[in-house]
């Protein structure tokens, strides 16, 4: 379970920085090692302005931050943390004008490397529109890359 | 310009620009503050980059599949190889199987120096009209 230190911090890891201030990211909850963010549809993020889809683009940039977060509460601490390699599968087109949810769970940690899956829904991680498999490497460690 | 990026609300939002030598499109995401993911280093976002690889690896599948209204990703897999500096992207993509159904497409972003890329990545994106 994270510390309620590492808890009061989510929103603003969510949120804080410029780019994911610019597309709305929110933190939404956790729950055990589950965390979860929301970017609310916006016009301006759409991928395919003749359904209203929101872009595959943005899908990756969520699954990206949110596996960050999930890396976060495994090591119950902020450090630097970077993305080693993220790979996204696309099971289904979004529903047109829907915020989309992402939960993630890093489920081994290593000295160096964590890894992590999430996936995007509009209303549950069973129906997903997207799932991801992502490694992180421990930046703050002495075998960083 | 590539018509279709200019066409898509993210890649607007991403401010991308494209430029196109015969039947290769070369993709600029110009350097921006709202692209920072990192204040402290400070560096991009990961996310942005990956999108940036993702547009322009749609950009360039639809160029070689005109009659396709537009090419949808299956997976993507995207390698961070170095930090995204606070200065403009180029991406460039390559197919490297142009099938009836599926394509395979690989891309590399890069700063400064091509020769030293940023992010690559692998990509499947569907280019049958009326499949899954």
């Amino acid at each position: 379970m994270a510390s309620s230190t590492l808890v009061s911090l989510l929103p603003q890891l969510a949120s804080g920085a410029a780019h994911t201030h610019a597309l709305g990211f929110a933190f939404d909850r956790l729950e055990g090692d589950r965390v979860r963010i929301r970017v609310p549809w916006r016009e301006d993020l759409v991928g395919d302005p003749d359904t209203g889809v929101l872009a595959g683009g943005l899908v990756t940039a969520l699954l990206d931050h949110v596996g960050g977060l999930a890396v976060w509460i495994a090591l119950d601490r902020f450090e630097p943390i970077a993305t080693l390699d993220l790979r996204v599968d696309y099971m289904r087109a979004a529903q047109p004008r829907r915020d989309l949810v992402a939960e993630a769970r890093c489920y081994r940690l290593t000295h160096s490397i964590a890894f992590v899956r999430a996936w995007a829904f509009e209303d549950s991680p069973d129906d997903p529109v997207a799932a991801a498999q992502a490694t992180y490497v421990l930046s703050g460690r002495e075998a960083a890359k | 310009m590539s018509a279709l990026l200019d066409r898509l609300p993210y890649a607007r939002f991403l401010g991308l620009t494209s430029h196109q030598e015969g039947d290769v499109l070369t993709v600029t995401m110009p350097f921006a503050d709202r692209l920072i993911g990192n204040p402290m280093l400070p560096a991009l976002h990961g996310g942005a980059t990956a999108a940036l690889l993702e547009l322009t690896a749609v950009a360039q599948v639809a160029l070689s599949y005109p009659r396709l209204r537009l090419p949808r990703p299956i997976n993507v897999t995207v390698a961070y190889l170095r930090t995204g500096r606070p200065v403009d992207v180029r991406a460039r993509a390559r197919i490297s199987k142009a099938g009836r159904r599926v394509a395979h497409v690989l891309a590399e972003a890069w700063q400064d120096d091509e020769a030293q890329p940023i992010a690559s990545l692998t990509a499947h994106f569907l280019v049958a009209e009326h499949d899954l």
